[in-house]
């Protein structure tokens, strides 16, 4: 069946192209119709019959029928490949259509041209008038700056009244503290998207791994973290942030502070001396965080480092936050704190 | 039978008059004037499939675990909005057709608008009486950057998810306000409460369409009240239109035009494989993907947050402007803003108060030509920006040194797009012909004695006189100066 609809839709091609070709050689339309005057419009001009483009308008729009057909028949006898052949059929269909239209637009009807005067858009007598009869109540006013005001206050309180319902759209009161919310606290555990708490030997050298809060929402955007691995010997962390980094094992932020995309790319040089430096990069708009220094941006538009987690082993091997993210995570607003 | 129903609507609506005037309405004949037309017919083509796409979407977050239409997702918690994305893929009757349609209608409708735009912007369209119509042109085209983005955000797939995470970044940014806008459009910290999206989906299916509908209709009062422009040429003037009556010709070939964006559309949806959201997978704040580009008409935002350098200015370790301010907010309200001003700015500029309905020649206007250039490469460079990681994994170019270019290229671009497109028209508008075939020389013939003389003149120009007269050509048009 799908050879045989196939086999349609390319037929029906070929009928468009060859009707496309035997037209172009047909003569001009302005042979046809006497071209109409200049000025005054005409009455619809002399228009001959022309018999062959009617056959071929006629054969269109059966083309067209058998299409629109075999829409249904597609759908009906091979649903696997339906989206292709029914997208031709249908598609070809509709351009059978259109070549029926404009084949009846330029040969069947007389070709007319009309000259129409534009009408003459401004009423200068008018606009006086409309200005008057809307200034026109004002005459009998005497307190009209009282009643000015009086409108004023009203629609601006009714504007207003208006406006607090949309406070209920979302949370107002502790907007500051809602975006900077971090689960994280000194002991909380790291578990993976399956919940088991996170091993320091499950980090490999130059490779990351993704870890949550235990017990907090995985979706919240102080949640997720990269955790990955660096040689001990290449770490620069600045002094207050010395033993963040056990084993050279750290945990940044997964939200981007530029603009709130997940950090999916660890960029680890094999080959140190030819190379930059180990650097997270935001797959959105590139910004690229070095690890060594503990997130400082390095390349991209984001203007904020990437907030660092302070890391700990505890005696099973498991990694523990060793405090709240070093700054808050996510994208900037007007007044955080850097 | 029409005659009855003629009658039957004369009797009831008076609409004869109205009826004779709308058939006999003239349309200029020039392909450029079809621009707006296929924007209007893809809005026609978006309504439908939406409409059939709005009887099996759910756009309701919450999970369900995914099963049988997609085996690779089989056993994944997925919301209900991207559970019925596939199924409408993969289980209803011409489902993906009609979605892959939906989504290709979205693009070209935005090609054409823009296109559109071109043409109005170059050939002087929007002076009077048309400012007015130019501005809610615009509007209805910033009004359908917001629909796409609504309508390829509704899915909850990886990359939908991602550009929804930039855009509550991007609100976020908004000076003063962005926290409290953000979380209110959001109903709290992204990824949000659940009431959003149900806010998104209203936003998409109703406020938007309603919306550029209602102004396509103004759109088309304010076109037809003062009737079409049209290129200056024997037979039109300032006073008279001069073209096709609506019915039949016109009404004939533009139902042509309807129909064939449509057959355009539709094999792009049936062979065309657009947005398959079921190889993206469902989006978590967590996921994200390389790679990820926007739908076309996004190009240039997103060009602009990755070029901007890391400014955020704050003050005592306050910020005060998060860095997507300048290329989510300031830059599409720069492009928008000049766009809006620009009739104003030109009458400014050229003193010209007068009504014009005849179209000018780009070539004849090179200043206003010129400037629409540099505008153009300005955010055209923008756009190309977007698309810096996709020129790395095409040709190997380091992604770090395209930004620095494409940094610079926002300067210098505009500038060389002015005066090279000033040039041009110049140089068109005085030879009035074909560069090419336009020709300065002076045909010389050599003398017996050796030496050169101007042929076929007594009497040489002369030294330094541009030579205007061509061999072949008529004589120079009055009025190029």
């Amino acid at each position: 069946m799908s050879g045989l609809a196939r086999a349609l839709g390319w037929a029906a091609a070929a009928l468009v192209l060859l009707l496309a070709r035997r037209l172009r050689r047909r003569p001009e339309p302005a042979q046809l119709a006497p071209p109409p005057a200049e000025d005054a419009s005409p009455a619809p001009p002399e228009h001959l019959p022309d018999p062959r483009a009617e056959l071929w308008v006629a054969g269109l729009l059966g083309l067209a029928a058998l299409l629109a057909a075999g829409f249904v028949v597609v759908d009906v006898l091979d649903p696997r490949h339906a989206t292709q052949l029914m997208g031709l059929c249908l598609g070809l269909c509709l351009a059978a259509l259109a070549a029926a239209a404009v084949l009846a637009g330029k040969r069947l009807v007389a070709q007319e041209t009309a000259v129409e005067e534009r009408p003459q858009l401004e009423h200068p007598e008018e606009q006086e008038r409309v200005a008057d009869l809307i200034e026109q109540p004002r005459r009998g006013i005497s307190r009209r700056r009282l009643l000015k005001a009086a409108a004023g206050a009203a629609g601006a309180a009714v504007g207003g009244a208006l406006i607090v319902p949309l406070a209920s759209l979302g949370p107002v009161a502790d907007q500051q503290e809602l975006l900077k919310e971090d689960p994280w606290r000194s002991g909380t555990r790291l578990i993976d998207l399956e919940g088991r708490a996170l091993a320091a030997a499950a980090v490999p050298l130059g490779g990351f791994v993704s870890a949550f809060p235990e017990g907090a929402d995985p979706e919240s955007l102080g949640s997720p973290l990269v955790v990955l691995r660096i040689a001990v010997d290449q770490l620069r962390l600045p002094p207050e942030r010395a033993g963040w980094a056990p084993e050279g094992i750290m945990a940044f932020s997964k939200i981007c502070t530029h603009a709130g995309c997940a950090i999916e790319l660890f960029r680890y040089p094999l080959y140190a001396p030819t190379s930059p430096g180990p650097a997270l990069v935001c797959p959105c708009h590139y910004s690229t965080f070095d690890v060594r220094t503990g997130g400082e941006r390095t390349f991209g538009p984001a203007a904020r480092p990437l907030p660092q987690l302070p890391l700990q082993i505890d005696g099973d091997g498991h990694l523990r936050a060793g405090g709240p993210l070093s700054a808050p995570p996510g994208p900037s607003w007007w007044g955080v704190r850097l | 039978m029409i005659r009855r129903a003629v009658r039957f609507l004369d009797a009831r609506a008076g609409a004869s008059p109205l009826l004779r005037r709308t058939l006999r309405y003239v349309f200029p004949d020039h392909w450029s004037f079809l621009l707006g037309e296929i924007a209007l017919y893809c809005f026609l083509i978006l309504v439908a499939t939406g409409t059939y796409l709005a009887l099996f979407f759910d756009p309701s977050h919450a999970q369900v675990v995914s099963h049988g239409s997609y085996a690779p997702l089989d056993g994944l918690p997925v919301s209900r909005q991207f559970q019925s994305t596939v199924d409408i893929s993969f289980k209803v009757t011409a489902g993906l057709l009609m979605r892959q349609t939906h989504h290709w209608a979205a693009l070209v409708f935005l090609v054409a608008i823009t296109l559109h735009l071109f043409r109005i912007f170059f050939t002087g369209a929007f002076r009077k009486p048309r400012e007015l119509n130019y501005m809610v042109g615009l509007t209805m085209l910033a009004l359908a950057l917001l629909e796409g983005y609504a309508g390829y955000s509704l899915p909850d797939d990886l990359l939908s998810g991602m550009g929804l995470v930039i855009g509550y970044s991007v609100a976020l940014s908004i000076p003063v306000v962005g926290a409290s806008v953000a979380t209110l459009v959001w109903g709290g910290r992204f990824p949000g409460a659940e009431e959003f999206w149900s806010r998104l989906y209203i936003v998409h299916v109703l406020v938007l369409p309603v919306l550029i509908g209602a102004l396509i209709a103004v759109h088309l009062v304010l076109i037809a009240r003062p009737r079409h422009t049209d290129f200056p040429a024997p037979g039109r003037t300032e006073r008279r239109v001069r073209g096709t009556p609506l019915w039949p010709g016109y009404a004939l070939r533009s139902g042509g035009l309807f129909l064939a964006t449509a057959a355009v559309l539709v094999l792009l949806g049936g062979l065309v494989q657009i947005n398959p959201v079921w190889q993206w997978g469902p989006f978590h704040t967590y996921l994200s993907t390389n790679g990820a580009q926007p739908d076309w008409y996004l190009g240039w935002l997103i060009g602009a947050l990755r070029l901007m350098p890391p400014i955020e200015p704050h003050v005592f370790g306050y910020t005060l402007f998060p860095n997507p301010f300048f290329g989510g907010v300031l830059f599409p309200m720069m492009v928008f803003g000049l766009l809006y001003a620009w009739p104003w700015l030109e009458r400014r500029l050229t003193r010209d108060h007068a009504v014009h309905h005849l179209l000018d020649r780009p070539r004849d206007r090179p200043r206003r030509t010129a400037l629409g250039a540099a505008f153009f490469g300005f955010v055209a460079v923008i756009f190309l920006a977007g698309s810096a990681d996709r020129i790395f994994l095409a040709f190997g170019i380091p992604y770090e040194g395209q930004i620095w270019f494409f940094r610079a290229a926002v300067f210098w671009v505009p500038v060389a797009a002015y005066w090279l497109t000033r040039r041009v028209c110049e140089e068109l508008r005085d030879l009035d012909a074909h560069p090419l075939r336009g020709w300065r020389g002076r045909v010389v013939r050599r003398t017996e004695a050796g030496g050169f003389a101007p042929a076929g003149a007594s009497t040489p120009p002369a030294d330094g006189a541009p030579a205007t007269a061509r061999p072949g050509a008529g004589p120079a048009r009055p009025g190029a100066d």
